[in-house]
C-alpha cells in the first residue's frame, strides 16, 4: 500500500484523537502516461507535446498526459461526426439507452477504484469522491439512459426532437468525474456524439472513464477525449464542426465563450461562477443549519461554483450562530484526501491556492475579520484552512466575488425583505439556502431569490432528476432532468 | 350631420405628433431629433421620434423599476391585461388596418388580417400566462427527502429588436411572449414602419398594462441596439429584427451578440430571414425568456 506522505493533520483537533485511516492506492492502476482518446483509441498527440498531472496534496507526479493541439481537436471532432452520421444519430433510442445503462453499471462496478483515483489527482476528500462524486455520476448515467428512447416525451410541443451533432465540452477541476458525467449522459442520451476537454489538472478520471466506454464496446467515436489545457478547449469551442458547447467553468471563460460563438449556429449552455447566500432566519434548526453552512461552504475546499460564499444571519441569532460555527470548525480535520477521516482535502493547484490567499488579504485589508481555527497544515502540497470573515459588508470584494475556495464572509441582517435584498444583490444567481422551520418563510424566499437553485435546510445537493443552472452571469441552460435534455436537442 | 355642416367640408385633419413610449409616458426623443417616415409609396406619412442613445437608457431604467411589481403580479392577473390588450386592440382595427396597409403596401385585405392575426395573438398568448409553468416545471422525483420542483421565473428586461417588415403583427408576436411570463421589455419599433407601433403603444398605455412593462422606442436601430446590447440592466436580447442574410447584417448582429456576451444576455438570435409570422407559434418566444428555478423543501415530521 502506497501511503501519501502528508500525514492527517487535524488528527488532534476537536479534542478527539483519529488514528489515520488511509484508503489503499494499490486499487488504481495509474499508467506513466496517457495519449488522447479519440475514435475509440488512445493515440498520441500530433506533435508529441504533454503535460504532468500531480497530486495536489504531495505535488508528487501522478502521469504524463498528452496536450492536444487544433490539429488533434480537428481529429478528434472528425471521429465524433462520422460516429455521429454513421452510427450514433441513426441508432434506436432504446439501442442507446443500453450502452448508457452499460456505464452506469461499470462506473458502480469501478467505483472504489474511481473515488481513489478522484482524490489523488484532484485532493478532494474520499469520502466525499467516494459518497458524492462517484455515486452521484452513475446515477447521472442511470437517469439519463432512461431517456434515450423517450426524448419526443421530452420537450413539450416538439414532437420530433433531433440530436444536434457533434458537442464540444469543457469542463472544470472541481468535479472531474461528475461534471463529466452531466456532460455526456445527456449529450449521448440525445444522440449526439461528444469530444469533451477535462481540466488540465484533473485529468485521469476521464482517462480512465475513456476505458470504461471501452469496456462498454461503445461505438468508436461517440465518446472523444482530448487534454489539455486553455488552447485546446479554445481550439474545441471555435471548431467550425461543433454544433453544440457546454462549458462549465468561470464567468470570465464564459463570457469569452459566449463572444466567441456570437454568430455562429452553435446551442451554447454555460454553468459558471456563483456567489451564493446562505440564509439563517432567526427560526432556524440551529443544530442542522451550523452542519448546513458548513457544507455549503468547506464542501470540496469550497471548489464550488453553487458554494453557500456568503452566509446572511438574521442579527437576533448572529452571535449564537457564528460562536457554534466556529467551534464546529475546531472539529473540521484537514489532511491527506485519502484518509476517510477527512474532511478538508487539498486545494487543487497552486494557482488557486494563490488566488485565495490574495482575496483572504484583500478580505483582511479591506477591514474584515479574518478566524481560522488552529490547524497544521501539510508542509508539501497546497493547503488553505477553513476561513471566515465576519463584520463584512456588501461592497468587500470577499463579500462580490467567487474565491472558490474554504472561505465564508458572514453579513447580517434585521428582516427577511433585507434578506432577499441582499442576497440578490450580486451579478451571479446560481444558488442559494434557506434556514427556517417556518415552510410559508422558506418558499416566500425561495420566490424572491433570483438563484436557479434554492436549497431549503439543506445545501449543496445534487440529483440527476433535478434541474440545476444559473440567472445573470452565473450562466444559462439547465443540466439535471428533464430540462437537461433540451441543452442537446434541435427542438 | 350638424357638425358637418358647421366645419364644412374642408376641415383640416388633427395630425398626431408620433412619439416614443417610456415609463407609461409619451416623450419626445430627449435629443430633439426626428425623422421622417414615408408610407410604402414614398409619401410622407410622419414625423416620428428619433430616438437617441439616452433614449435607450432611460427606458431600460423604467423598465428595471416596472420589473418587480410586473414579474410579482398573478399570472391570471397578468393573463388578464394581456387579453384587455387584445379588447382595446380590436377597438382600433380600422385605424390600424390603414396605417398597416399605407406602411406596408398591402392591400387592405391584407392588412385586414394581419390586424386580426395579431388580435389573436396577443389573446394566445394572454391564455398561455397561468399555464407555461405547468408545461414546462414541475416535480423532480429527487433520491432523497425532499420535495423538489422547478419553476419558469422571468428573465428580467428584455431588449427586442422588433420585425423591420411586419409592423403590428410582427411587433406583437414579439412582445406578447417576453411581457405575458413576467418580464418587462424595450422594443425598437420597425425603423421605416413606425406608425403602428406608436398606436400599439396607445393601446398598451389605455390597456391597465403598467407604465415601464413595455417602453417602445422609434428610430433607426444604428442609434439604439448597440446600446441596448450592451446594457449592463439588461437580461436579454431578442435580434429578429437584425434578420436577414447579407453580410453586413449578419456582422451587425453578430457584434451585437458579442456586445450582449459582456453580462451574459440570453440571445434570441437573429433567423436568416424574416419570420412568417402568420405562423401558429410554439412555445420558443415564451421559453426564451424564462429562467427555470428549482427549489428543494425539506421533507420532515
Amino acid at each position: 500500500m502506497a501511503e501519501v506522505s502528508t500525514g492527517s493533520t487535524g488528527s488532534t483537533s476537536g479534542g478527539f484523537e483519529y488514528a489515520p485511516a488511509p484508503e489503499s492506492r494499490a486499487v488504481v492502476d495509474i499508467k506513466s502516461s496517457y495519449g488522447l482518446f479519440i475514435g475509440g483509441e488512445f493515440v498520441d498527440p500530433r506533435d508529441g507535446r504533454s503535460f504532468k498531472t500531480i497530486s495536489p496534496a504531495t505535488e508528487e507526479v501522478l502521469a504524463e498526459v498528452g496536450d492536444a493541439s487544433a490539429e488533434d481537436v480537428d481529429l478528434a471532432v472528425q471521429a465524433a461526426r462520422r460516429a455521429h452520421t454513421r452510427v450514433w444519430a441513426t441508432m434506436p433510442g432504446r439501442e442507446r439507452a443500453k450502452y448508457l445503462f452499460r456505464i452506469a453499471r461499470i462506473l458502480q462496478e469501478r467505483s472504489r477504484e474511481l473515488a481513489v483515483l478522484e482524490s489523488l489527482d484532484n485532493g478532494k476528500p474520499i469520502k466525499e469522491s467516494r459518497d458524492v462524486d462517484v455515486p452521484l455520476a452513475a446515477q447521472w448515467f442511470f437517469y439519463y439512459a432512461g431517456w434515450a428512447d423517450k426524448l419526443e416525451y421530452a420537450v413539450p410541443g416538439t414532437v420530433a426532437p433531433a440530436p444536434l451533432g457533434v458537442a464540444g465540452q469543457v469542463i472544470p477541476w472541481n468535479f472531474p468525474l461528475l461534471m463529466l458525467a452531466w456532460k455526456i449522459a445527456p449529450a449521448l442520451a440525445c444522440g449526439n456524439t461528444v469530444v469533451l476537454k477535462p481540466a488540465e489538472t484533473t485529468p485521469l478520471s476521464a482517462l480512465l472513464f475513456a476505458e470504461i466506454c471501452q469496456q462498454a464496446e461503445l461505438p468508436a467515436g461517440v465518446v472523444n477525449i482530448v487534454t489539455g489545457a486553455g488552447d485546446t478547449g479554445r481550439a474545441l469551442v471555435e471548431h467550425d464542426d461543433v454544433d453544440k458547447v457546454a462549458f462549465t467553468g468561470s464567468t470570465e471563460v464564459g463570457r469569452s465563450i459566449a463572444r466567441a460563438v456570437a454568430g455562429t449556429r452553435k446551442k451554447v449552455t454555460l454553468e459558471l461562477g456563483g456567489k451564493a447566500a446562505n440564509i439563517v432566519f432567526d427560526d432556524a434548526p440551529l443544530d442542522e443549519a451550523i452542519e448546513g453552512i458548513v457544507n455549503g461552504i468547506f464542501f470540496n475546499q469550497g471548489h464550488v461554483c453553487c458554494a453557500g460564499s456568503r452566509l446572511l444571519v438574521q442579527e437576533s441569532v448572529a452571535e449564537e450562530v457564528l460562536e457554534r460555527l466556529k467551534r464546529r470548525m475546531t472539529t473540521l480535520r484537514v489532511g491527506d484526501p485519502l484518509d476517510k477521516n477527512t474532511d478538508i482535502g487539498a486545494i487543487n493547484s497552486a494557482t488557486q491556492l494563490a488566488k485565495i490567499r490574495e482575496l483572504s488579504e484583500v478580505g483582511e485589508r479591506e477591514g474584515a475579520g479574518r478566524w481560522s481555527p488552529p490547524c497544521d497544515l501539510p508542509s508539501h502540497g497546497f493547503w488553505f484552512p477553513p476561513t471566515v470573515f465576519t463584520g463584512v459588508s456588501q461592497a468587500h470584494r470577499i463579500a462580490r466575488e467567487e474565491i472558490f475556495g474554504p472561505v465564508l464572509s458572514v453579513l447580517t441582517f434585521r428582516t427577511p425583505d433585507e434578506a432577499v435584498e441582499k442576497a440578490n444583490n450580486t451579478p451571479f444567481g446560481l444558488s442559494a439556502g434557506v434556514w427556517s422551520e417556518k415552510g410559508s418563510r422558506i418558499l416566500w424566499a425561495a420566490g424572491r431569490l433570483r438563484a436557479g437553485v434554492v436549497w431549503a435546510n439543506t445545501f449543496n445537493k445534487f440529483d440527476p432528476a433535478s434541474p440545476f443552472g444559473g440567472y445573470q452571469e452565473s450562466g444559462y441552460g439547465r443540466e439535471g432532468g428533464r430540462h437537461g435534455l433540451e441543452a442537446y436537442l434541435a427542438v | 350631420m350638424p357638425s358637418e355642416r358647421l366645419l364644412g367640408p374642408s376641415r383640416l385633419d388633427v395630425r398626431k405628433t408620433y412619439k416614443l413610449y417610456v415609463g407609461g409616458a409619451f416623450p419626445r426623443s430627449e435629443s430633439g431629433r426626428s425623422y421622417v417616415v414615408e408610407d410604402s409609396a414614398g409619401r410622407f406619412l410622419a414625423n416620428a421620434a428619433h430616438a437617441s442613445r439616452k433614449d435607450a437608457r432611460d427606458a431600460v431604467q423604467a423598465a428595471r423599476k416596472a420589473f418587480g411589481g410586473w414579474s410579482t403580479r398573478t399570472p391570471y392577473n397578468r393573463g388578464q391585461v394581456v387579453y384587455r390588450v387584445a379588447e382595446v386592440l380590436e377597438g382600433r382595427r380600422s385605424q390600424l388596418v390603414e396605417e398597416v396597409r399605407s406602411a406596408e403596401g398591402t392591400s387592405r385585405r391584407t392588412a385586414e388580417t394581419a390586424v386580426d392575426a395579431a388580435v389573436d395573438r396577443l389573446v394566445w398568448y394572454a391564455g398561455w400566462a397561468d399555464k407555461v409553468a405547468q408545461v414546462v416545471g414541475g416535480t423532480n422525483p429527487v433520491a432523497a427527502p425532499y420535495f423538489d420542483f422547478s419553476l419558469p421565473e422571468p428573465t428580467g428586461v428584455v431588449a427586442v429588436l422588433a420585425p423591420p417588415e411586419s409592423s403590428l403583427l410582427g411587433l406583437v408576436s414579439v412582445v406578447a411572449p417576453v411581457i405575458v411570463t413576467g418580464n418587462t421589455v424595450v422594443v425598437a419599433a420597425s425603423h421605416r414602419r413606425p406608425v403602428p407601433a406608436v398606436t400599439l403603444a396607445e393601446v398598451l398605455a389605455t390597456s391597465d398594462v403598467p407604465g415601464g412593462v413595455v417602453n417602445l422606442l422609434t428610430g433607426p436601430l444604428v442609434d439604439t441596439a448597440a446600446t441596448l446590447a450592451s446594457h449592463m440592466d439588461v437580461n436579454a436580447l431578442d435580434l429578429t429584427g437584425a434578420a436577414g442574410d447579407a453580410p453586413e447584417q449578419r456582422a451587425f448582429a453578430t457584434e451585437l451578440e458579442q456586445f450582449a456576451a459582456e453580462n451574459l444576455k440570453r440571445v434570441l438570435r437573429a433567423p436568416e430571414q424574416e419570420p412568417d409570422w402568420t405562423a401558429e407559434p410554439g412555445l420558443e418566444r415564451l421559453t426564451a425568456f424564462l429562467e427555470t428555478k428549482t427549489v428543494w423543501h425539506p421533507i420532515g415530521s
